[in-house]
């Protein structure tokens, strides 16, 4: 039988109609480094409010509005579908698939995200205005209190769940049924060991979401009380119920972040990774003590003290796979003969930062402590560790990292390493200081402050400013690159990377593995 | 451009400063509490132990920082291929794993302890010597003193910085957010059982210095307790978003000796017997505009702006309501408009107030109605409903 290799569709149809996992998961990065400076510049309005103390830019009530859209967006938007264009690109070329398992709903759960990104950015020009009630809206604040764009939020939440179960479904299915012959379970690459595990995670809580927002909708359009205590409910249950789904939901957010550290630093360690099997069984054991700790987020709502006590045990013993993956990619590079290009460097920094924010999430899981530590700003310094020096730093060395591969061409390193020292310059003066006027007892989401907290806000807006003017370097890094960078011509790109997206041709062609690779 | 020099010396300064005060605990003084960067510490024995805890946690997580990153830096120094390395092979060890999992669970196992008999002890709220509900509004707290005759002590804590600061029109105060017209005033050495609740949305009340934090949660009543064993002001915020004005409801706790305190409670009850004596009056009409001219500054004007021209809420100069009949102005003010910010301020205001400040906005902004509302109306109002 010929190869018969037919290239991409011309012109818009090309994406309208895109079946192909590579078209699919351009499309997903390129939106969710859209929303990621959508969001930030959300984050920018916060942190330019947050100045100086008094009120200069905004009222409390657009604040409001602006914290929630930050989170949503970051969250929803940019960093699950950024790693959702990653799986798509990258899980069919590591485990020698020629697509993914499922095509069409793969290009439907894309074309699903922007008319629902725009129908929630909608709701900014809404009468009564955006939601404003937090990421993680609790009721009654989103139900009772809340302005009517909150039934345009339900409906993009129910959007985004589709989306995502559907490209979960399809993960699954892919890692299931698609690996060439060899490639057995442990011997995939851990990028695809975390997010085949992600992708059970989402399948179990996304519809937990729907319900909750379910609910929401029935208390507010159809007379129902589950979140209102006057006619027999819990505003509380609401909690139990979003925190089910929402923790979970950041190990969704950090296992794939784990795969990628985890084949970037052998890569340029140029030495195999440290304890394989002990990363596959510590992934699985963060997935699934992520069903038991979710009430951690809720040690002041008023639980017996049994509840508080179980939770808290639960939650520390989070930390024990978490510290094996850490020391597991410390001994990676210990006796390696490493080279500190700009992917690398993003990963470095990942290990030290993620770790940092590690060492604060063992603090808050201590109930007593959380009493003091809850919703202030040492709670919001230790989520951005881990959200932003986590996700989005091993997203952007994910990116310097197989960009050529993608496109063929070299992006400029000294452009790169100045983008690492810039960001992680910024971030930490963005986020370190918050760590000190939340335990001086900075309550989160304030628009104004009292006068003692000025000076480390100030700094921290500072920090943010130069973060967020760092990820415009980033922008134009990557568009010269695929522009106009150096070709690259070696199948390898990188002198220390293993595994099957090496050995096909460089820039990645449209169709790879149309005859499955044997692997040995 | 004064301000600014001492801003960024301060600046400078500051993150030093705080280095030395985060070793030693006497470094930092009370009152100095700008740059601040660890907790304070707690005028609470259950305060002083989650500051312990706070800080052998702390102190566990650098000695193990220093160590693995002391390693990982090692590493990024000695193995790097411009130094002519080549690395070696080895890529797993069962035993080294083994360990790396076992320690750090007995390090936790060890954490714990700690941890658990601290909450043990917060949770103990038997045996106080007091009582005091506290529920959370939309933006503001309530205060009730528990009694058992029935005579609770009831107030309400507003904000008391002023729209000029928070605006930038005036110069901010020392206690700028952090202030309020009502504090709570308990006395120093008593344990205090907090009985939390909101009308509204969720709120959490919380004192830093007191190390009490505990959400309010409407149509549910959580427990809580503290014993300061040291005379002060203890200052704290709304810790749950509550909506627009969330960063704007403080709490302020003055714990006091119990002399001070004894005579602070007859004061009150004193005040109270007074309103009900002013509630069975008749008055001027002067006598209400300018009671109500008060009271609209107080708990309308952020709302309705200064001169009832609107804002968040509906203007007053000329609504059909304000000229419109009693009857229905008397329900708004009492009852709120459902589904809108207009609360209900029937509990939140005395009859006496309330019918000042519905004779004020119907006698001001040109609303010249010439009318009046007495208490004893507010009064057979609220029963005929």
């Amino acid at each position: 039988m010929g190869e018969h290799h037919h290239g991409p569709a011309k012109g818009l149809k090309r994406w309208i109609f895109a079946t192909n996992h590579k078209d699919i998961g351009t499309m997903y990065l390129w939106f969710s480094f859209a929303m990621f400076l959508l969001g930030g510049a959300f984050a920018m309005i916060i942190r330019a409010e947050l100045f100086q103390p008094g009120l200069q830019l905004v009222e409390p009530g657009f604040f409001n509005q602006m914290t929630t859209m930050h989170g949503l967006i970051m969250v929803f938007g940019a960093i699950m579908p950024s790693f959702v264009g990653l799986a798509n690109w990258m899980i069919p070329m590591m485990i020698g698939a020629p697509d993914m398992a499922l095509p069409r709903m793969n290009n439907l759960s894309f074309w699903i995200l922007p008319p629902t990104f725009l129908l929630l950015a909608s709701t900014l020009f809404m009468e009564g205005g955006a939601p404003a009630f937090g990421w993680t809206f609790y009721a009654p604040l989103s139900t009772t209190y809340a302005p009517p764009s909150v039934t345009f939020f339900i409906f993009a939440v129910h959007l985004l769940g589709l989306s995502s179960i559907m490209g979960s479904i399809n993960i699954v299915a892919t890692v299931w049924n698609l690996r060439a012959p060899g490639m057995t379970w442990m011997k995939m690459p851990l990028f695809v060991w975390t997010w085949f595990i992600t992708a059970y995670l989402l399948i179990a809580v996304m519809p937990v979401l729907a319900g909750a927002v379910t609910m929401m909708l029935m208390d507010i359009h159809f007379g129902t009380s589950f979140f209102s205590a006057a006619g027999g409910g819990d505003p509380v249950l609401f909690q139990h119920v979003f925190w089910f789904f929402g923790h979970p939901e950041v190990y969704i957010i950090i296992l794939p972040a784990f795969g990628v550290v985890s084949q970037i630093i052998p890569t340029f360690a140029r030495k195999p990774l440290f304890g394989y099997d002990s990363m596959v069984y510590a992934t699985a054991s963060i997935a699934f003590l992520s069903f038991i700790v979710w009430a951690h987020h809720m040690y002041t709502v008023g639980m017996p003290i049994a509840g508080e006590l179980f939770f808290m045990y639960a939650t520390l013993l989070i930390a024990v796979p978490t510290g094996v993956k850490v020391f597991n990619w410390i001994t990676t590079m210990w006796r390696g003969a490493m080279t500190f290009e700009t992917p690398m460097l993003f990963c470095i920094g990942f290990v030290v930062l993620f770790t940092l924010g590690g060492f604060t999430g063992v603090m808050l899981s201590m109930a007593p402590s959380d009493f003091q530590y809850h919703d202030s700003y040492f709670v919001v310094a230790h989520f951005h560790y881990v959200m932003v020096a986590g996700a989005v730093f091993s997203m952007t060395g994910a990116v310097y990292y197989w960009l050529p591969k993608w496109c063929g061409r070299m992006y400029s390193e000294p452009m790169g390493k100045i983008h690492f020292w810039i960001s992680f310059v910024g971030f930490n003066l963005a986020f370190f200081p918050q760590h000190f006027v939340g335990l001086a007892g900075m309550p989160r989401r304030i628009p104004d402050y009292a006068s003692q907290f000025a000076d480390f806000n100030m700094l921290s807006s500072v920090g943010a400013f130069i973060y967020g003017g760092s990820q415009i370097l980033f922008l134009y890094n990557v568009i010269s690159t695929i522009v106009a960078g150096k070709p690259v011509s070696d199948d390898k790109v990188w002198e220390g990377a293993e595994g099957l997206e090496w050995t096909v041709a460089t820039p990645a062609p449209f169709h790879t593995f149309a005859v499955p690779p044997r692997v040995k | 451009m004064c301000f600014k020099a001492k801003r960024l010396h301060r600046l400078a300064l500051g993150p030093v400063l705080s280095l030395l005060g985060l070793t030693s605990r006497l470094a930092w003084s009370d009152d100095t509490k700008v740059n601040q960067i660890n907790m304070p510490v707690s005028v609470t024995e259950v305060g002083a132990s989650i500051y312990n805890l706070h800080m052998t946690i702390f102190w566990i997580c650098v000695v193990i920082g220093v160590l693995v990153f002391g390693v990982m830096f090692y590493s990024i120094f000695a193995h790097r291929k411009s130094r002519g390395v080549t690395p070696s092979n080895f890529h797993e060890s069962t035993t080294v794993e083994i360990a790396w999992t076992v320690v750090p669970f007995l390090i936790l196992l060890v954490m714990a302890v700690p941890a658990t008999t601290t909450l043990i002890n917060v949770y103990d709220t038997t045996d106080a010597d007091m009582d005091i509900l506290i529920t959370g509004y939309q933006w503001k707290w309530k205060y009730e003193y528990l009694d058992e005759a029935g005579e609770n002590l009831t107030f309400f804590s507003n904000l008391s910085t002023s729209q000029e600061e928070i605006y930038n029109r005036e110069a901010k105060g020392e206690h700028y957010l952090l202030e309020v017209d009502e504090p709570v005033v308990v006395p120093v050495n008593s344990k205090v059982r907090l009985l939390i609740t909101a009308n509204d949305v969720i709120h959490s009340w919380w004192v830093p210095e007191l190390a009490v934090k505990r959400d309010a949660i409407p149509g549910f009543i959580n427990e809580t307790w503290f014993r300061a064993e040291r005379e002060g002001i203890y200052r704290g915020q709304c810790a749950e978003l509550c909506g627009r004005d969330h960063g704007f409801m403080p709490i302020v706790v003055n714990v006091v000796s119990q002399q001070k305190y004894t005579d602070w409670l007859s004061d009150k009850q004193a005040e109270a017997a007074e309103i009900k004596a002013l509630m069975a009056q008749t008055f001027t009409l002067d006598d209400l505009v300018k009671r109500g001219k008060d009271v609209y500054a107080r708990d309308c004007q952020l709302c309705h702006g200064a001169n009832g021209e609107g804002g968040i809420g509906k203007a007053i100069a000329g609504s059909s309501i304000a000229t419109g009949p009693v009857a229905t102005h008397l329900d708004v003010g009492i009852y709120g408009v459902s589904g809108t910010s207009m609360q209900s301020f029937g509990k939140q205001l005395n009859d006496v107030d309330m019918a000042a400040v519905i004779t004020y906005q119907r006698n001001a902004f040109g609303n010249n109605m010439g009318d009046m509302v007495q208490p004893l109306d507010v009064f057979n109002h609220k029963q005929g409903q």
